[in-house]
């Protein structure tokens, strides 16, 4: 397990935490990027404001690493643009029809102990592990 | 205040995600990678991020439930209990696509500020992804004997607010 940084994952997962709590606490909100997004860019999306500063501040915090000195990766993505469309088409849709994402369903939800974003949780992990293996093991050896 | 409230969590869960590597793709995947827990190569990390932001939600949302938010007249808690097909099928299709290229709604946002062409493209179709499903939501609305219904949405009235 030479990749395995568990100190910075904590810190890193408790902010990410902290965030979701600061946000039910100051706005009443949940911070699954999914309804935050799509409220967005949906037509007759109400409360336009706060869901497009929460994206600046998301979209903001590597940009002020970077400025600090951090270096920001470049994101490994696959070659194949039909690839990164087919699975950005399936992340977008499947995201709304089960009404949330990571962060919606694997935090917030199944912090509040919510069998429904546990269930969520627990089929997408599967099912991403699913397509793991077969691409890695499978199809690209 | 609630806009800027909202930059300021938006930006801390920016850094969590930052920090704990879960902005990269190639990290997520490294978790994803089950298989490779025999050689020794599985990235265990994200379970750790999980594990931590849950812990912290958990407390954080037991105490927050008894009181009212600082900008809001109150807390709007998620309302759907149901386990149907949306939820399973959504569920499906969504792991799918994040197995695919490592990449779930959040990091992918966020990774817009790196310029990478390639995310720029994923987050063209994530949305295109997002806006089909709400057209198809609103064209299947109404008949009745469906698995499921849309969300309710607020009527909207012309003199709502003076």
């Amino acid at each position: 397990m030479a990749n395995f940084t568990p100190i910075s994952a904590a810190i890193g997962g408790a902010l990410i935490g902290l965030s979701a709590v600061l946000l039910m606490r100051l706005n009443g909100r949940i911070a699954g990027i999914t309804g935050i997004f799509a409220g967005l860019i949906e037509p007759q999306s109400t409360e336009w404001a706060w869901r497009a500063t929460f994206i600046v501040g998301l979209v903001a915090a590597p940009l002020s690493a970077a400025l600090i000195g951090y270096t920001v990766p470049v994101p490994q993505m696959p070659p194949s643009l039909a690839i990164i469309t087919a699975a950005g088409l399936l992340v977008g849709f499947g995201t709304r029809l089960s009404n949330g994402c990571t962060s919606g369903h694997g935090i917030c939800g199944s912090a509040r102990l919510s069998p429904r974003s546990i269930t969520a949780t627990g089929i997408f992990m599967v099912a991403a592990m699913i397509v793991v293996a077969l691409t890695r093991h499978v199809v690209g050896g | 205040m609630r806009a800027l409230a909202s930059l300021f969590c938006g930006f801390m869960f920016g850094w969590g995600l930052f920090i704990s590597g879960m902005i990269r793709p190639d990290k997520v995947l490294g978790f994803l990678d089950v298989l490779a827990i025999p050689s020794g190569n599985w990235d265990p990390s994200l379970a750790v991020v999980m594990a931590a932001a849950l812990a912290v939600t958990g407390v954080g949302y037991a105490l927050a439930r008894r009181r009212t938010p600082l900008f809001e007249s109150q807390n709007q808690w998620p309302t759907q209990t149901a386990i149907d097909r949306p939820l399973i099928a959504g569920s499906v299709l969504f792991g799918v696509g994040w197995g695919l290229v490592g990449l779930c709604p959040g990091p992918a946002l966020e990774n817009l500020a790196t310029l990478s062409p390639g995310v720029i493209i994923f987050v063209i179709a994530m949305a295109v992804g997002m806006i089909a499903f709400h057209l198809w939501e609103v064209r299947s609305a109404a008949p009745a004997g469906r698995l499921w219904r849309p969300r309710p949405r607020p009527p909207r009235t012309a003199k709502a607010r003076i």
